[in-house]
């Protein structure tokens, strides 16, 4: 992104942070890091959750104070003040949740608190409109000033959200995993607005943990692992497994690699769907042998999640019949899912997964009091000592099964999501893409804990965006399209790499 | 989950565990109960007579308040209750002049049962949240209990159902104490300790997770509105055994002050969270102020505003220790 003639001036840098050490109730989180920016860069930042990046770009803007270190902003000093978040220094952030208010327009989105007004002392509408224009002009969006924030795609989103923080003049701007919930067509709009942004100067901390954006994308590339930096370089000289070496202290052993299983596939299948109907799906079927994990491939509304959701009991089903064992089953509610032995872990675990103000144990157990409880009565041991139990499983880190799930890193919480369906011992387990914003160590646990109960005889069957899950994991792979099922992929008859994947994908 | 662990709201920080809504409704009771003690030594608020007093006056909110402990938990809000109370009133007090408590105070209890089934069905069925579903209800119920005698109001001259429901003393204890204790025994053991109670908090936490979870929601809703109800029905037949008199009036200014002393002890408007033993402390607490003003001679009306002004302070200070969001 940056300018690659040889004689080019080295940039200015913009911001220094030099030994910033942060603790939290006595807990040393950040051990004197150094971070250094460069005017029109874009600045990768990564590590695991936990490894302390979001605690130094909270110190960066403004919202915590370090307890040690110094920070300049081109060349001045920054007060170890908190709360100085506000147009101090030119920096401006857009969190992982965007802050626009979606029942307001763009344009009042964009100047809300700013807005010009008239001699009146009434707000200017025309005014405001153009300013706004002028601003998503800048990062290169078109979209209408005057369109409802709600009726926008959330790629439209974030250009507004990058457009109303670029409006105050700031100088360096923080994106917290901005493509989390974006998908391939809409990262390049992104990618676009960042590009024309650093060529005015700004620079661009980018946090993510799609690594393989960060080598795209960005010009540096700092790596924090447990509150320092293991690893800060131009990306050209750094590779995929540096970067993941500077992550978890080790290089990622193939957990991504498929690894041979046997799967009798002779017998009745476990799970047989035929069939299947209903406004988002024209006639499914397919059958899941027991301890076969079965991938699903397809484009955001190709139908993979509604399909799972079907199955499930979420949305209604027109025609077809889900059989489990041989026996017909009459799905119509996650009750009945459950109580067959069929669970499913959704694809938005904020809002179907979790109850993000109760307790860790509360969560795990959500959906199995019945089975800790006699004549209605929950039994309190039985329940904390299951809920343990998982949590040792899976890695949860968390202070105790009290602690509010809220406050648990975005894998971490996945986690629970996972323990949760664990409960009640599910013959059948949906995954719906259950490492999305899941940092790698997750992830890779998460992957894990799916190989082992496909070993134990659960049938799985994962949907995924990313393909190298797949390629993975999957004994077999389903590629859907527009409601219904084009092709079955057999690791027995070709190799399910990613390209191969990729390619059946795309069509 | 031992316990001790079960005490604890999910959504606490960890420091504030055994407070079963957190601090702020045992620092406030003792406060005000400590202001009033100095500041009306003279007026008679210490005297026991004075203390059963306020513990009498205080049986129907705490009771109702325990109901709308419920609702609120599971992500609902029951407006009808002032009505249900009125309704359960004119039915009990009507069938005990012509027929036996056997069959009036089943009766009176129905009354509860059908007005919490048709709001949670409605509710459910219709898609329309219970706030405003109730609001009507509210209308057809009041509007009932005055059709019902013409707007006459009913004497009550059975005496066992007088002693039983509010006037009588068991040993020292008044029998409304008894029935609060009672009734907040029942709700705590359902809220705490049994798959319903954590059905109701993982419905009003988040409906969404909870039906992926195999919560069936919809029977968790109709059943908090149910419990809710049904508490204002017996908190009718309390008023009327206290009274010996039933009439239209009774529980009309109740809902703001059962709801002040729900939220004052820890529940969460927004659901998700509460306190059964916290709803009581509320209770006392609106109780003693009701007390304490009428000693400290306020005329009725300005015992209203000063009322209206308490309860939006006390419930401002009981959220701001709440955690955020």
């Amino acid at each position: 992104m940056t300018d690659a003639t040889v004689a080019a001036p080295a940039p200015p840098v913009v911001l220094a942070a030099r030994g910033i050490r942060k603790s939290f109730s006595g807990v040393e989180v950040l051990h004197g890091v150094d971070f250094t920016l460069l005017g029109g860069e874009v600045h990768g930042l990564v590590g695991q959750n936990g490894a302390g990046k979001s605690t130094l770009v909270k110190i960066i803007n403004g919202a915590y104070a370090a307890d040690s270190g110094e920070i300049e902003v081109r060349g001045e000093p920054l007060p170890r003040a908190e709360g100085r978040e506000r147009g101090r220094g030119g920096i401006a952030m857009v969190y992982q949740e965007f802050s626009l208010i979606p029942t307001m327009t763009v344009a009042q989105n964009v100047l809300l608190g700013r807005e010009p007004k008239g001699r009146t002392g009434l707000i200017d509408d025309g005014a405001t409109r153009r300013s706004a224009r002028a601003a998503l002009a800048r990062v290169g969006a078109e979209i209408d000033p005057d369109r409802l924030v709600e009726d926008l795609p959330v790629g439209s989103r974030q250009l507004v959200e990058i457009a109303k923080a670029m409006s105050q003049d700031a100088g360096i701007l923080i994106l917290d995993e901005p493509t989390a919930s974006l998908a391939a067509a809409e990262i390049h709009v992104l990618a676009d607005a960042i590009a024309r942004l650093t060529a005015e100067g700004i620079a661009v901390v980018f946090i993510s943990h799609h690594l393989n954006e960060i080598m795209e994308l960005c010009d540096r590339v700092t790596v924090l692992r447990d509150g320092n930096v293991t690893l800060s370089a131009p990306t050209a000289e750094v590779t995929l497994a540096t970067m993941i070496e500077g992550m978890l202290g080790q290089s990622l052993e193939s957990a991504l690699a498929y690894q041979p299983r046997a799967v009798d596939r002779s017998g009745a299948p476990l799970l047989r769907v035929s069939g299947l109907r209903n406004d988002r799906l024209h006639d499914v079927s397919f059958d899941l042998h027991a301890g076969e994990i079965l991938g699903i491939a397809g484009l955001l509304g190709s139908g993979k999640s509604e399909l799972l959701r079907a199955v499930f009991g979420i949305d209604a089903v027109e025609a077809g019949t889900i059989e489990l064992e041989g026996r017909r089953v009459d799905i119509g509610s996650p009750a009945r899912a459950l109580a067959v032995g069929v669970a499913l872990v959704p694809e938005d675990r904020g809002r179907a997964g979790l109850v993000r103000e109760h307790s860790v144990g509360d969560n795990i157990l959500m959906a199995a009091w019945s089975r800790y409880a006699r004549a209605g009565f929950v039994d309190d041991s039985a329940a904390k000592t299951a809920a343990e139990s998982l949590v040792g499983r899976l890695h949860i880190r968390t202070r105790g099964l009290r602690q509010t799930v809220k406050t648990l890193s975005g894998g971490n919480q996945q986690k629970v999501v996972v323990a949760k369906n664990l409960t009640v011992s599910p013959r059948v387990l949906l995954l719906d893409d259950p490492t999305v914003g899941v940092d790698i160590g997750s992830k890779r646990e998460i992957l894990m804990q799916v190989r082992e109960l496909a070993g134990a005889g659960t049938g799985v069957v994962l949907v995924s965006s990313e393909l190298e899950e797949l390629s993975g994991l999957a004994d077999r792979v389903l590629v859907m399209r527009a409601g219904t099922i084009r092709a079955v992929l057999d690791r027995a008859d070709a190799e399910l790499s990613q390209e191969v994947l990729s390619r059946a994908v795309q069509g | 989950m031992t316990s001790d662990a079960t005490d604890v709201e999910p959504g606490r920080p960890r420091n504030l565990r055994r407070l079963p809504s957190g601090a702020v409704v045992y620092v406030g009771f003792v406060a005000i109960f400590l202001f009033f003690a100095i500041t009306l030594r003279d007026s008679g608020f210490l005297t026991i007579e004075n203390q059963l007093n306020i513990l009498r006056q205080t049986a129907f909110v705490s009771v109702m308040a325990f109901g709308t402990t419920f609702a609120l938990s599971a992500g609902e809000i029951d407006l009808s209750i002032g009505s249900v109370v009125a309704l359960s009133a004119m039915v009990t007090a009507v069938l005990l002049r012509d027929a036996s408590p056997i069959v009036a105070v089943p009766a009176g209890l129905l009354v509860g049962v059908a007005v919490g089934l048709s709001n949670g069905l409605l509710t459910t069925r219709l898609r329309v949240p219970s706030f405003l579903i109730t609001l009507g209800t509210a209308g057809i119920v009041g509007g009932l209990s005055r059709w019902i005698t013409s707007l006459q109001p009913v004497p009550v001259q059975n005496d066992w159902y007088t002693f039983v429901f509010g006037s009588g003393n068991i040993g020292p204890f008044p029998t409304l104490f008894l029935w609060t204790i009672a009734v907040m025994l029942v709700a705590h053991v359902v809220y705490r300790k049994t798959t319903f109670g954590r059905r109701v908090l993982a419905t009003g936490g988040n409906r969404v997770a909870a039906r992926y979870s195999g919560v069936n929601t919809q029977r968790v809703r109709v059943m908090a509105l149910v419990i809710c109800s049904v508490t204002a029905s017996l908190a009718g037949m309390l008023y009327i055994g206290r009274l010996h008199s039933a009439r239209y009036t009774l529980g009309e200014t109740d809902l703001l002050t059962v709801i002040a002393a729900a939220v004052i002890g820890g529940t969460s408007m927004a659901g998700g969270r509460g306190s059964i033993v916290g709803a009581l402390l509320g209770s006392l607490v609106m109780g003693v102020l009701n007390n304490g003003l009428i000693l400290m001679g306020f005329s009725v009306t300005e015992q209203d505003i000063a009322r209206g002004v308490i309860i939006i302070v006390a419930v401002a200070v009981s959220l701001r220790e709440a955690p955020e969001g």
